[in-house]
């Protein structure tokens, strides 16, 4: 299968990205002001300060002419995933529910996470077991999910808080924990920990990282069988 | 026509940056400081007015977590004199 790596002015995480992708599939970064995903069966939307984080983080990149493919390919069903500034981004494009605010420590903070699978059914985490751990950093000023309650349990009752921070890891005061989620169909999905950078022992704290991008290709070629 | 936008986060989301400053103005020496919320200011000529409310709604706030406040400024005074030195002291 093949990746497509999102590629915005101010992207500082595609090259991780593409790095990790690579190590279960074949992989090319997409520029910003290009419409086509050439051929990629799944989309990985980067961590970084896409044009600056000008008005608001992901505001700019969401009317990019790449997302312009990107929203028709997460509306056809194809699996887009956003790390980070990415997870901004398909909030800011309305193709993940809430938004992500400042942290409610004020702090851009740079630490090794633990995490728990709520859901591991679903098209990016299959290859995890239920409240399962992973161990993945997060480095972030503006990574406080919010979202209103009755969408939160709309959320919550749909399977589409996917991780979760474990107790006392949730350092920026994410409504409910909240970590990483889905959109109701689970094609699309975001996260502000960063598993491009979590796989490799030696350099990522663990390798727990791959295990998102091991099921996005589960994901894409067991559809194909 | 000259406008200007004011983007204020909603009334109960936590915001952090106005309780720094509402902490700091204190340590500063002003006393009797409270309810501090920091948001916005977008300034712009538009041609259509009418246009404003799609251009917040679509870009220049996040309807999800700010309030708007759309201000149609008299005139066409390309820059409105400052008046932060002559406020009564």
């Amino acid at each position: 299968m093949k990746f497509g790596v999102i590629q915005f002015p101010g992207s500082c995480d595609e090259v991780d990205a593409l790095n990790a992708v690579k190590k279960v599939g074949d992989a090319e970064l997409l520029w910003h002001g290009e419409r086509d995903l050439k051929g990629a069966d799944a989309i990985v939307v980067p961590g970084g300060f896409s044009y600056g984080d000008y008005l608001r983080a992901g505001a700019i990149a969401r009317f990019a002419p790449v997302m312009e493919a990107v929203i028709d390919f997460a509306n056809d069903g194809g699996l887009v995933l956003g790390i980070c500034n990415g997870f901004q981004v398909l909030c800011e494009a309305r193709l993940l529910p809430g938004a992500l605010l400042v942290n409610a420590n004020r702090r851009f903070t740079f630490r090794q996470l633990e995490l728990e699978v709520l859901n591991s059914g679903g098209s990016f985490t299959q290859g995890c077991a239920l409240d399962q751990r992973l161990s993945i950093p997060a480095k972030h000023s503006w990574g406080r999910y919010y979202a209103d309650e009755e969408t939160l349990a709309a959320m919550d009752r749909g399977g589409q808080i996917v991780l979760r921070y474990a107790p006392g890891e949730n350092f920026n005061g994410s409504a409910h924990d909240i970590a990483g989620v889905s959109n109701e169909r689970g094609n699309v999905f975001g996260l502000m920990p960063h598993p491009e950078h979590a796989v490799d022992e030696l350099t990522g704290g663990s390798a727990d990282g791959l295990k998102i991008f091991e099921s996005m290709r589960l994901t894409v070629e067991g559809a194909r069988v | 026509m000259r406008a200007r936008v004011l983007i204020r986060p909603k009334v109960g989301i936590l915001d952090p940056q106005g309780e720094a400053v509402e902490r700091a103005l204190p340590a500063l020496g002003f006393a009797g400081v409270a309810n501090v919320h920091v948001g916005r200011l977008v300034e712009l000529d538009v041609e259509d007015p009418a246009q404003l409310e799609g251009m917040c709604e679509k870009l220049l706030a996040n309807p999800l977590v700010e309030d708007y406040e759309v201000q149609l400024l008299d005139g066409n005074a390309e820059h409105e004199a400052p008046r932060s030195a002559s406020l009564p002291t």
